[in-house]
C-alpha cells in the first residue's frame, strides 16, 4: 500500500510483539501459548545440542562436535568477559593451555580419573590464570587484550626453553574418557550449564555489579565495591570455563603439549561472538557450533581454507555485523512496519 | 576541637604537575551541618572532593573521619565507611534501568550489612528497596520513571539517581559536587526540599555549588577556594561581604574604575 511513497515519507516502525511484552511479567504461565513462546527457542537449543552425538555418523565428525563444545566454552567467557564486565580478553589460549597442562599433571602425577582431573583443572586453572592475569585486571580495553595475548605465547616459550613439562614432546599417556558417548555428552552437558548458568548470573544482582564495572567503573568505587574485586571474580569465571575446555581436550587426545597455547584458542571464540552477536551468550556458541565444523569441512580446499574462512567471517562482519542471535532475537521479539511520516 | 567533628581536613595539597590545584586546605565540619564550598571556575572544589573521596591521591595533608585517619584510601573503602559522593558529570550505569542502578550500591559490604545478603533485609529485595529510595528521592513509584534506562533520563532525574546511589549506602556524609547545577530554576524549587530533608535525617552535607542564593538557603557555614587556596570561612552574609571574595568572583577591576 505504500509502494508509491518516497523514503522521505515512510519510515520503518518496529514494535514489541504483544506476547513478548505479556511473557516479561509473571503472567507468562497463564497461557500455552505464552509458556511456548518462551520455552521454545530455549528448547529447540538443548534437544538440538543433545542430539548432536546421536545423528553423526562419523567418529571423526564426533570429534569436531567435541572441539566445538571446546571452543563453545571459550566463547562464552569471552562475551561474558567483554559484554558483561568491560574486559576484551585474548586469553582463550591461555586458559586452555593453562587448564590442559594442569589435568595432565594431576592425571599422571596422581592417577586420578578424569571425573576428578578436569574439576580440579577447572578450578586450579582458574586459579592460576587469575592471579597471573591480577597485575593486569586495572586494564582496560585494548591494553588488557595485549596482556592476555602476551601470556600464552610467554608459557609456550618458557616450556620450550626450560624443558619443562615434557618440554616440546608435551605429556604423553594421559587417560581418556571410558568411552566415547561419555566424552560427548561430558562437553554438551557442560556447554549448556555454562550457556544457561552465564545467563541467570548477568542477571543477578552480582551481574548487575559486573555490567557496572563495563559501564561505569567510577561509580562502583563510589558505590562501595572495589572493581578490582570483580574484575578477578569475573575473570575466575571465564578462566574456569577455558581451563574446563583445556582439561577436556588433553583427556580426548590423551596428550598436553605446547600446542595448546596455539592462538587459534584465542582468535577463534572472537570470530565466532562476532558471527553470532555479542551480548546474548548464546550466540557465540551456536557460532562456534558452526564455524568449527566449517573450518574442518574447509580442509578439502587445502591452503585455500583460509581464503574461503576470511570470506566467510567478512561477509559476516560487512552485512550482519551485529551477528546473528541478535538479529534473530529482534525478528523474534518484534515485527516492522511502515508508517507515513 | 570539639567532640562533634565528623570530618576534618588539614592541610590537604594537591598539584597536577606544575599546578598547584590545593595548598593547605583545612577546614572541619559538623555531625549533621550543611557545609558549602564555593569559588570561582578552577579554584580546586572538585580536587578537594576527588582528594577527600580517594578518588585522586593527595601530596600531603590528612582528613580524619570521626577521628580516625581515612587519608588516601581507596574510594570504595571510604564509601564504605559511610562518605560517599556524587559526581558532577553524572555517573549512572546508562544500560540499566533506574532501579537497577541502585543494586549496584545495595551489593556494597555496607549496605549489606545492614540489608543481609538478600539485599533489604526485612524489607524485601534490592529491587524493593531500590523503588522505595527512588520514591524518596522524587521518583513517581506508580510511573515509568524508575524502570526507564538511566540514558533515557533527563538531567534532573540523573542528579537525584546521583544522590540515591549515596543514599543506597546509608551514608554519614555526602559530599555534594554541583547538584544543582544544570537544573532548571523549577526543578532546583524541588531539590532544596530534599537536600533539608537529607540534612533532618542527620546526614552531614557538604555542598560544592556554585548556584550561591540556593545553597546560602541551606548552609549554615561556607568556604571559598581561590586558586586552590582557601580564601576564608564563615556564615554565608560574612563571607559574602568580604572583599577578597568579591575580588574572587569579579576580578580585581572595582566597578568604580569603570565610572
Amino acid at each position: 500500500m505504500n509502494e508509491q511513497l518516497t523514503t522521505a515519507e515512510r519510515r520503518k516502525e518496529r514494535i514489541d510483539r504483544g506476547i513478548k511484552v505479556r511473557t516479561e511479567g509473571i503472567y507468562a504461565v497463564s497461557s500455552w501459548q505464552e509458556v511456548t513462546y518462551l520455552v521454545l527457542p530455549r528448547l529447540i537449543l538443548i534437544a538440538g545440542l543433545l542430539l548432536l552425538p546421536l545423528v553423526i555418523p562419523s567418529l571423526y565428525w564426533k570429534r569436531v562436535v567435541s572441539i566445538a563444545g571446546i571452543y563453545a566454552l571459550l566463547a562464552l567467557g569471552f562475551d561474558f568477559l567483554a559484554h558483561f564486565v568491560g574486559l576484551v580478553s585474548l586469553g582463550g589460549a591461555f586458559f586452555i593451555g593453562v587448564g590442559g597442562y594442569t589435568a595432565a599433571i594431576l592425571d599422571k602425577s596422581l592417577g586420578l580419573s578424569p571425573a576428578l582431573t578436569i574439576p580440579m583443572a577447572a578450578v586450579g586453572g582458574a586459579f592460576i590464570c587469575t592471579l597471573l592475569l591480577f597485575p593486569a585486571l586495572p586494564l582496560r580495553g585494548v591494553y588488557f587484550a595485549i596482556v592476555t595475548l602476551m601470556y600464552p605465547l610467554a608459557l609456550m616459550r618458557i616450556i620450550e626453553a626450560l624443558n619443562i613439562f615434557g618440554g616440546t614432546d608435551g605429556i604423553l599417556g594421559v587417560s581418556s574418557f571410558p568411552n566415547r558417548w561419555i566424552e560427548q555428552y561430558c562437553i554438551i552437558f557442560t556447554v549448556i550449564f555454562a550457556l544457561f548458568g552465564l545467563r541467570r548470573l548477568v542477571n543477578e544482582d552480582i551481574g548487575l555489579v559486573f555490567r557496572g564495572v563495563k559501564d561505569n567503573d567510577q561509580a562502583v568505587r563510589a558505590s562501595g565495591l572495589s572493581i578490582t574485586l570483580y574484575k578477578a571474580i569475573a575473570v575466575f569465571i571465564a578462566s574456569g570455563l577455558g581451563s574446563l575446555g583445556g582439561a577436556y581436550l588433553s583427556h580426548i587426545y590423551m596428550w598436553s603439549g605446547i600446542s595448546q597455547f596455539a592462538l587459534d584458542f584465542s582468535v577463534i571464540p572472537i570470530a565466532a561472538t562476532v558471527i553470532g552477536g555479542g551480548g546474548t551468550l548464546v550466540g557465540p556458541v551456536l557460532g562456534c557450533f558452526f564455524l568449527v565444523p566449517i573450518s574442518e569441512w574447509l580442509r578439502e580446499f587445502g591452503t585455500l581454507r583460509i581464503v574461503f574462512y576470511s570470506v566467510i567471517l567478512m561477509a559476516f562482519i560487512m552485512f550482519r555485523s551485529e551477528g546473528v542471535m541478535v538479529y534473530a532475537q529482534r525478528k523474534y521479539h518484534q515485527f516492522e512496519r511502515w508508517v507515513k511520516v | 576541637m570539639s567532640g562533634n567533628d565528623i570530618l576534618q581536613v588539614i592541610d590537604v595539597s594537591k598539584a597536577f604537575g606544575g599546578i598547584q590545584a590545593l595548598l593547605n586546605v583545612s577546614f572541619t565540619v559538623q555531625q549533621g551541618e550543611v557545609f558549602g564550598i564555593i569559588g570561582p571556575n578552577g579554584s580546586g572544589k572538585t580536587t578537594l572532593i576527588n582528594c577527600i573521596t580517594g578518588f585522586i591521591k593527595m601530596n600531603s595533608g590528612k582528613v580524619l573521619y570521626k577521628g580516625k585517619e581515612i587519608s588516601n584510601r581507596a574510594p570504595n573503602q571510604i564509601a564504605n565507611l559511610g562518605v560517599t559522593r556524587t559526581f558532577q558529570i553524572m555517573r549512572p550505569y546508562y544500560s540499566l534501568p533506574a532501579y537497577k542502578n541502585l543494586v549496584i550500591p545495595l551489593f556494597s559490604p555496607r549496605a549489606r550489612r545492614t540489608g543481609g545478603w538478600r539485599g533489604g533485609g526485612k524489607l524485601g529485595n534490592r529491587e524493593t528497596v531500590s523503588i522505595d529510595i527512588l520514591e524518596e528521592i522524587g521518583f513517581e513509584r506508580d510511573s515509568f520513571v524508575p524502570y526507564k534506562l538511566a540514558s533515557t533520563l533527563p538531567t534532573g532525574y540523573l542528579k537525584r539517581l546521583e544522590l540515591a546511589r549515596c543514599l543506597a549506602l546509608r551514608p554519614d556524609v555526602i559530599l555534594c559536587d554541583e547538584v544543582f547545577s544544570g537544573l532548571s530554576m523549577s526543578e532546583i524549587a524541588s531539590m532544596v526540599p530534599l537536600i533539608e530533608r537529607l540534612q533532618m535525617d542527620g546526614i552531614t552535607l557538604i555542598m560544592v555549588e556554585h548556584r550561591l542564593r540556593e545553597l546560602f538557603r541551606v548552609a549554615s557555614r561556607v568556604m571559598v577556594l581561590n586558586f586552590g587556596q582557601k580564601l576564608t570561612e564563615g556564615i554565608p552574609e560574612e563571607v559574602m561581604q568580604d572583599e577578597r571574595v568579591k575580588e574572587a568572583y569579579l576580578g580585581p577591576e572595582k566597578a568604580s574604575d569603570y565610572i
